[in-house]
């Protein structure tokens, strides 16, 4: 018997969410760049404590991974599982509950950060009373993602809820473990962990929160968009499969390649970078999976910008996937640790994978959820070669300024004295920083356009209805 | 059971699927974290002086503004780094640091050492305008700290109490003289307070 349901699936908050992530993305890259030209002109700051450089830059980091990042993952997230389950969205009041409480912490967590209020752990930063907040809205978000596969009427749970499942799941894990503090009075607190341990606590959640928000999440996009937007099925699904395991098991030890040399034991240092470099297996495997997926809709790509920016993605995540566990090497590491050589790596997987395949997915989803087409494939197409070039550009100059910074820093002469003064070393940054101005700049130009063809798509209208779908006797979950 | 017939249990229950997520991301943590937690500081207590009252609203106002976003409290154990800070860091040192401040980012130099190795007078000048004393740096000012009252930067009796019951050897009587150490202080002689012990607290033998 053929299931007929007359329900139809809850996309008004996906589109909500959309909106909010682009402007979070707007926001948090215009902050990079000011922080960009900080580095060349120090006094930009006009001795204003809110536009110091230390207090911009966790405000960059959050508003683009919690603002940018969590919203668009979130909306995905929403959208994808209702059509992998074919049922409307579990408890949608809950869903829009997300959605707006979310931006709420994002926004009054920003001006908080402005205000100095910070634990100073990186991409923790936020104080306690958000830290719980993003408890309770995470707990939400689980409900709802979780519910909607409970009560799906296809058998089989198809893996791009994995990656967004362990998205959920790991980062609260992470968050709650590394947040544990006690508080003194409202704007701030203790870590229960001191010193080296908590060095190790938090890189365990630092390194994982690029595992799996930036990674995971991400994956979780590409698995579901990408064959969509291909109109091919996944390449290979079991190699998928596979791929997700081990990329669950082998991230998590790889945190204390963010200590090497430091002040913890040898074998924490050891492990991580033997498995940092066996995650290079699952990384890879997901972007072969994916390039092959489009292997056989290639003549879509001369058209089609937002299969162009997914499969863009993918080279850049296998670049920054190829690096990561490079750097990880401890003779490398000596080398690349604290310089602007890291900074590269971060751009080179935030711009070219996170960022890119959320244009991508973008471009897709937006014009379909009202039933349109894109407002202009022409500015779409400008767009794909600003990200490209912005991206390129930002990366060779970080490898640029890294490498000399860390081999200048290193260098001593015949007698055993250092070669260079650390003035010295800073001073020859500037046309590197000043590159890297030109790339950010080139950058955002791109995602402002991207702002503007999304908005003239979604102008005045309304999310299109979309019926459930009769769901195949064969998939169902009484089968 | 096969694999293969085990996975298809995982592929089709939602609650077995988190299950394993859950349990195969926490084997990692479990077996880095839970060992250096339990190891034995006694040892190390000992030797470590705790931050006083003024040290310890230096650190949060460090805290406060970012400071370990440019510079990193680590020095590694390389020739060229312990020649161009001073001798390496030791884990001994760090156990009254919460949050540890080892940064990730030298955009300036590491701080560890840093306790000494210049006048207050020369810190005063260089927290307000780093370009008065070095004039190519890319430091930022903070002239507010030189307005401010170091009684403004939080309740430090609050703060004592909080750290007393994580562990901090405070007495009652160090915590009642702490409002009175502030008082009459700028924020910016605090900092520099803290950043004059840098490196120098620990007076034991070294380990490793
Ligand atoms: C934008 C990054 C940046 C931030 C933020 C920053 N600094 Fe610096 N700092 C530098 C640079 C670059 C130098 C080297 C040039 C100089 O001496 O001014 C430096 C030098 C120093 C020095 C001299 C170290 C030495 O051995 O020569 C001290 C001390 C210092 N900073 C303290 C601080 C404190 C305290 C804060 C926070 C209130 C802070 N810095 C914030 C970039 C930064
Ligand atoms: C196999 C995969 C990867 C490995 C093994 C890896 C490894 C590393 C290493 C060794 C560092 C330098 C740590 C240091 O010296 O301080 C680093 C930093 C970083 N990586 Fe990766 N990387 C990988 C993939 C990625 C991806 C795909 C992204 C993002 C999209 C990413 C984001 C980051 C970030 C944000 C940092 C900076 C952390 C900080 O210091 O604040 N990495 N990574
Ligand atoms: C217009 C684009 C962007 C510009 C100009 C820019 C600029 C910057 C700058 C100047 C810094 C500080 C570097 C330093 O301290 O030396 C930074 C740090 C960082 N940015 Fe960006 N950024 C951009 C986009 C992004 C995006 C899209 C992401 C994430 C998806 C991102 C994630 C980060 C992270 C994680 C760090 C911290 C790195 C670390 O601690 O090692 N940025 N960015």
């Amino acid at each position: 018997m053929i299931d007929v349901n007359n329900s139809t699936y809850h996309d008004k908050v996906v589109i909500r969410l959309i909106q909010f992530s682009v402007i979070w993305a707007v926001v948090a890259m215009t902050v990079g760049v000011y922080l960009s030209a900080e580095l060349i002109w120090p006094t930009i700051d006009f001795g204003q404590f809110w536009l110091s450089f230390g207090r911009l830059r966790p405000l960059h980091t959050n508003g683009i991974l919690f603002g940018f990042g969590v919203s668009a993952l979130m909306g995905t997230a929403f959208y994808s599982v209702q059509r992998t389950s074919h049922v409307p969205l579990f408890a949608p009041k809950l869903a829009w509950f997300c959605c707006f409480a979310w931006q709420l912490v994002v926004l009054t967590g920003g001006i908080s950060l402005l205000g100095g209020m910070t634990s100073s752990k990186e991409y923790a930063e936020l104080e306690w009373p958000f830290d719980i907040a993003i408890t309770i809205v995470w707990v939400c978000f689980g409900i709802v993602f979780f519910g909607t596969i409970a009560t799906r009427k296809i058998k089989q749970i198809y893996i791009s809820n994995w990656f967004y499942g362990s998205l959920i799941i790991v980062i609260a894990m992470l968050h709650i473990v590394n947040s544990l503090a006690i508080p003194v009075s409202l704007t701030k607190s203790y870590s229960i962990y001191a010193g080296a341990q908590d060095a190790v606590v938090q890189w365990w959640y630092g390194h994982n929160a690029v595992g799996f928000l930036m990674t995971g999440g991400y994956l979780g996009m590409m698995y579901y968009f990408l064959p969509k937007q291909a109109g091919r099925p996944i390449w290979s699904y079991r190699l998928s499969v596979v791929a997700f395991w081990a990329f669950v098991y082998s991230y998590i030890w790889a945190g204390p390649h963010h200590l090497h040399f430091s002040a913890i034991p040898e074998w924490v240092q050891s492990l991580a970078v033997v498995m940092s470099i066996i995650l290079l297996l699952p990384s890879w495997a997901s972007m072969i999976n994916g390039i092959m997926t489009v292997s056989t809709a290639w003549e879509k790509l001369k058209t089609d910008p937002a299969l162009k920016f997914i499969v863009l993605s993918l080279a850049f995540y296998g670049l920054a996937t190829f690096e990561g566990p490079m750097m990880a090497l401890r003779s490398v590491n000596v080398v690349s640790h604290f310089t602007d050589w890291t900074i590269g790596h971060v751009h080179s997987g935030a711009l070219g994978w996170n960022a890119m395949v959320t244009y991508g997915t973008f471009y897709f989803l937006v014009p379909r959820l009202v039933g349109v087409e894109l407002h202009s494939v022409r500015l779409a197409n400008i767009h794909f070669w600003l990200a490209l070039a912005g991206t390129m550009l930002y990366i060779i100059a970080m490898w640029g300024a890294g490498v000399s910074q860390g081999l200048l820093w290193l260098s001593i002469d015949e007698i055993g004295e250092l070669s260079f003064s650390f003035k010295d070393i800073m001073s020859s940054m500037t046309p590197y920083y000043a590159l890297r101005l030109v790339a950010g700049l080139i950058f955002l130009g791109g995602t402002v356009l991207m702002a503007y063809n999304l908005f003239m798509t979604l102008k005045g209208r309304d999310a299109v209805v979309v019926k459930v779908p009769p769901v195949d006797p064969a998939y169902g979950v009484n089968s | 059971m096969s694999g293969l017939s085990l996975h298809k249990k995982l592929e089709e229950n939602i609650g077995l699927l988190i299950f394993g997520i859950l349990f195969v991301s926490s084997l990692g943590g479990l077996v880095q974290i839970l060992p250096l937690l339990n190891q034995d500081m006694t040892e190390a207590a000992k030797n470590t002086r705790v931050y006083s009252a003024l040290e310890l609203t230096g650190r949060d106002i460090y805290i406060r503004e970012g400071c370990s976003v440019c510079h990193s409290q680590q020095v590694r154990p390389l020739i060229a780094e312990i020649e161009r800070y001073g001798p390496y860091s030791r884990a001994e040192e760090f156990i009254y640091d919460r949050p540890f401040l080892w940064g990730s980012k030298r955009t300036g130099p590491d701080l560890h050492r840093v306790g000494g190795k210049f006048s207050d007078d020369w810190h005063r000048v260089h927290l307000v305008d780093p370009r008065a004393v070095v004039s190519e740096s890319i430091m930022p000012g903070y002239p507010w700290l030189a307005r401010r009252n170091a009684t403004q930067a939080g309740n430090i009796v609050a703060k004592m109490r909080g750290l007393r019951y994580l562990g901090h050897p405070y007495s009652d009587e160090d915590i009642e003289a702490a409002p009175g150490q502030l008082e009459g202080l700028k924020e910016i002689d605090a900092l520099i307070v803290y950043l004059q012990r840098l490196g120098t607290a620990y007076t034991g033998e070294r380990s490793q």
